[in-house]
């Protein structure tokens, strides 16, 4: 133990003992105010712990007399963003769908909460940036639609969905499996006609040849010129998009097999206004007509 | 160097009570102008007016953290040009190294807040108790009505002094006139009352309580510039070579050996800080001159030269008591380190100018979206999409025209709008998502990636600000 009893000459000051290559720790003693700060942490930190959750029980912990909670603080934060948004929706509700775009504030809540929508719900198939996917998930952002790219009409499509048989008014047709009505050379020149309609690389002669093949059983839907039909959901064959891929063996396996995508009905989902704002966002995309 | 005492030592020591006697002289009265100076600027600066328009607040300094602008004068500062906030504080922490290298501890003794407040509740406190003795006397007196009114009557106008200041920090981050009306009314928001409250405790503790105490246990500076001073630094010091052995008896037996300091006390009873500044240099030390003031008063009063605590450097000391002369204050103050630090100082306040006067009113930035980076449509031609933010940073509103420069053809087009016209409002940021289109084929289209810039022109000044993006080709 070191001298306690030192005291430093040149400050009259008491040192601890403590001594490095001749330098004294002085032992200057400390404000008393600081020690009354002390104590009023450790009062301030009982009252805290009395008014605030703190000690851990067995489930939970003490509520505390103020009631405070973190998850209680987010329902409140929750509730208070839908109060204010309440009359923007109304808002929204109250307008024909078509003129949203007209009111510029209303066009920017629309977008800002239609976007939430999408990645919540759309985002999955159709990807963050509403880009698709080859396979079946079609790109929202390109100039090519299946069922029209008007704010009405992807309203309509994501309410009550495509193929979607529990919703009575969802967007259906289907195209048959060509395997069990044609034979397969007449497929194979079929698909030859197909590639010749983009400008694909084709035989000239196997396309020219399987023409009437087309107009008999594909033009009903997908047009005399190959452009799609609106109202069937069926694509255009005549331009460089393709929803399961545009090369020969995909076209030969989509003309057997017939392929299509199911999409859900959002209407039970999403509320009205949540539709009509994810349909704004999806129209602003770049595709919209 | 030690000696021993038999009582173990106080771990903890009261605050030993300090009454500053008056004093006048040159020190004073500069201290004086700077506290008037410095006060005057705090509390009047929220109340000057200055007309930006009809779309802007008139307040002159405007700190206006609800819509994200601050307003100096004539100057206004958006988010993205925080920099100049952080050049100015980066300027103020250079300042300090600067003054304290040249002048020592020039601020804590004359310009910190502080010290300033401390000097106001001091002044204040010997308007109504009287001068060093009766403050003395009045604390030594038991409770009487006497004391009990004289201190309730000092407490009352250190606090009008305290509110007064949390007052008027708030009036700098929000319409001064307006929150006033409503802090008066009790309809100001509660971070109003919350700061202001806050703010008056402490002005009331810190000035009329705590003072010295701060300095000494609660602000680093001292500790940092303990650090940077150095035996050519200019500090308060007593010459002790010329006053010492101090004595009071000039008639007695062997006067004349006594030095010229005659031990009146009146350096230790000015003193704010409670220090005596014959025991040397000191951390507890603010360098505020009152000491010098004090003594050069007395020297004067025994027909002694002035100066026998002055304004001197280490490095002064030692030459004077080897019989040297001092070095010119110039040769103190334009060394090497000061002028780096001056050189450095002001390069950076040269470079906010010069980026203050260059800077446009229009600033625009274009954010290419990633997600997808370019989609093909179906004539085969291939779009990229953009993020464009267009900042009107004036009072008024402005149309632009859009326009696209490439080396290879692209279109441009916007979503939501026809044509390339937009308007912005004043003092406001305007976004719109636009689209850049390269034709089937084409070399932007088909390659990976082309540099363009987009042009935005002022359609009724015809001011032009460029913006350079890229094009993201089909092409890897």
């Amino acid at each position: 133990m070191a001298d306690r009893r030192d005291v430093d000459e040149a400050t009259n000051t008491r040192t601890t003992g403590h001594e490095w290559d001749g330098i004294k720790e002085l032992d200057t003693p400390m404000p008393r105010w600081w020690l009354w700060s002390f104590y009023a942490t450790i009062v301030w930190g009982v009252i805290y712990m009395i008014l605030m959750p703190a000690w851990p029980l067995v489930s939970g912990a003490t509520p505390g007399l103020l009631g405070y909670s973190s998850r209680g603080a987010v329902e409140r934060d929750i509730a208070e963003a839908e109060a204010v948004n309440a009359p923007l929706d109304a808002q929204l509700m109250s307008v024909d769908i078509a003129s949203i775009a007209e009111d510029p504030d209303m066009l920017r809540y629309a977008i800002a909460g239609g976007g939430a929508v999408f990645r919540n719900n759309c985002s999955q198939c159709h990807g963050a940036g509403g880009q698709g996917a080859l396979g079946g998930y079609p790109n929202l952002v390109d100039d090519d639609w299946l069922w029209g790219g008007t704010t009405e009409e992807i309203y309509q499509t994501v309410t009550h969905g495509i193929r979607y048989e529990a919703d009575p008014d969802t967007r259906f047709s289907q195209m048959p499996a060509f395997g069990d009505i044609l034979e397969a050379d007449e497929i194979a020149g079929l698909a030859e006609y197909v590639l010749s309609l983009s400008g694909a690389d084709h035989d000239a002669d196997l396309a020219a040849a399987h023409q009437q093949t087309f107009i008999d059983n594909c033009s009903a839907c997908h047009g005399e010129d190959g452009t799609g039909m609106r109202d069937q959901g069926a694509p255009s064959l005549a331009d460089g998009i393709w929803l399961y891929g545009g090369d020969r063996d995909t076209i030969v396996a989509t003309i057997t097999d017939a392929r299509y995508g199911i999409m859900p009905a959002f209407q039970n989902r999403l509320t009205d206004a949540e539709i009509r704002k994810v349909a704004v966002y999806v129209h602003g995309l770049g595709g919209g007509e | 160097m030690t000696s021993t005492s038999e009582t173990p030592p106080p771990l903890f020591a009261a605050r030993e009570p300090i009454f500053p006697r008056r004093v006048s002289g040159k020190f004073r009265t500069l201290k004086w102008w700077i506290l008037g100076v410095t006060l005057a600027i705090y509390y009047i600066t929220p109340w000057i007016r200055w007309d930006r328009g009809p779309s802007l607040p008139d307040q002159a300094v405007l700190v206006d953290l609800a819509n994200r602008r601050f307003y100096f004068f004539f100057i206004e500062i958006w988010p993205q040009e925080f920099y100049f906030v952080a050049g100015l504080l980066i300027m103020a922490g250079l300042g300090l190294f600067l003054f304290t290298s040249a002048l020592g501890r020039v601020w804590c003794g004359y310009t910190c807040p502080q010290t300033v407040w401390t000097d106001l509740f001091i002044l204040v406190e010997r308007w109504i108790e009287g001068d060093r003795n009766a403050r003395v006397r009045l604390w030594n007196a038991p409770w009487d009505t006497k004391k009990i009114r004289l201190r309730a009557t000092k407490w009352g106008v250190w606090l009008l002094i305290a509110v007064a200041t949390g007052g008027a920090w708030v009036f700098y981050f929000a319409d001064a006139p307006t929150l006033l009306g409503e802090i008066l009314t009790g309809r100001a928001p509660a971070v109003a009352y919350l700061s202001v409250a806050t703010l008056t405790a402490t002005t009331f503790t810190f000035g009329g309580f705590m003072r010295e105490q701060v300095c000494i246990y609660m602000c680093p500076w001292p500790r940092i510039q303990g650090a940077m001073m150095d035996e050519q630094t200019l500090t308060v010091a007593y010459r002790d070579w010329r006053g010492e052995p101090r004595g009071k008896h000039r008639k007695a037996a062997g006067a004349e050996q006594l030095g010229d300091c005659i031990d009146c006390n009146a350096c230790v009873n000015v003193c704010p800080m409670g220090i005596d500044i014959r025991d040397g240099q000191q951390l507890a030390c603010i360098t505020c001159a009152l000491c010098i003031d004090a003594c050069d008063d007395v020297m004067e009063k025994v027909n002694k030269p002035r100066g026998l605590i002055d304004y001197i450097t280490l490095a002064d000391g030692e030459r004077e008591r080897a019989g040297g002369q001092d070095a010119p204050v110039w040769k103190q103050i334009l060394r090497p380190r000061v002028i780096l630090y001056f050189v450095l100082w002001s390069a950076i306040g040269l470079g906010l100018l010069a980026a203050l006067f260059l800077r446009t009113d229009v600033a625009f930035s274009i954010e290419p979206v990633r997600n997808p980076v370019n989609v093909v449509l179906s004539d085969g031609s291939v779009r990229n999409a953009y993020e464009l933010r267009l900042r009107n940073m004036t009072g008024f509103d402005r149309a632009f025209r859009l326009s696209v420069e490439s080396p290879d053809p692209v279109a441009l087009t916007l979503e939501g709008v026809e044509g390339l016209d937009v308007s912005v409002p004043a003092d406001a940021t305007y976004r719109q998502r636009v689209y850049l289109t390269a034709p089937p084929g084409s070399a932007a289209g088909a390659g990976a990636l082309t540099d363009l810039d987009l042009v935005l022109e002022d359609t009724n000044t015809g001011q032009v600000v460029r913006e350079g993006t890229v094009f993201h080709g089909t092409g890897e």
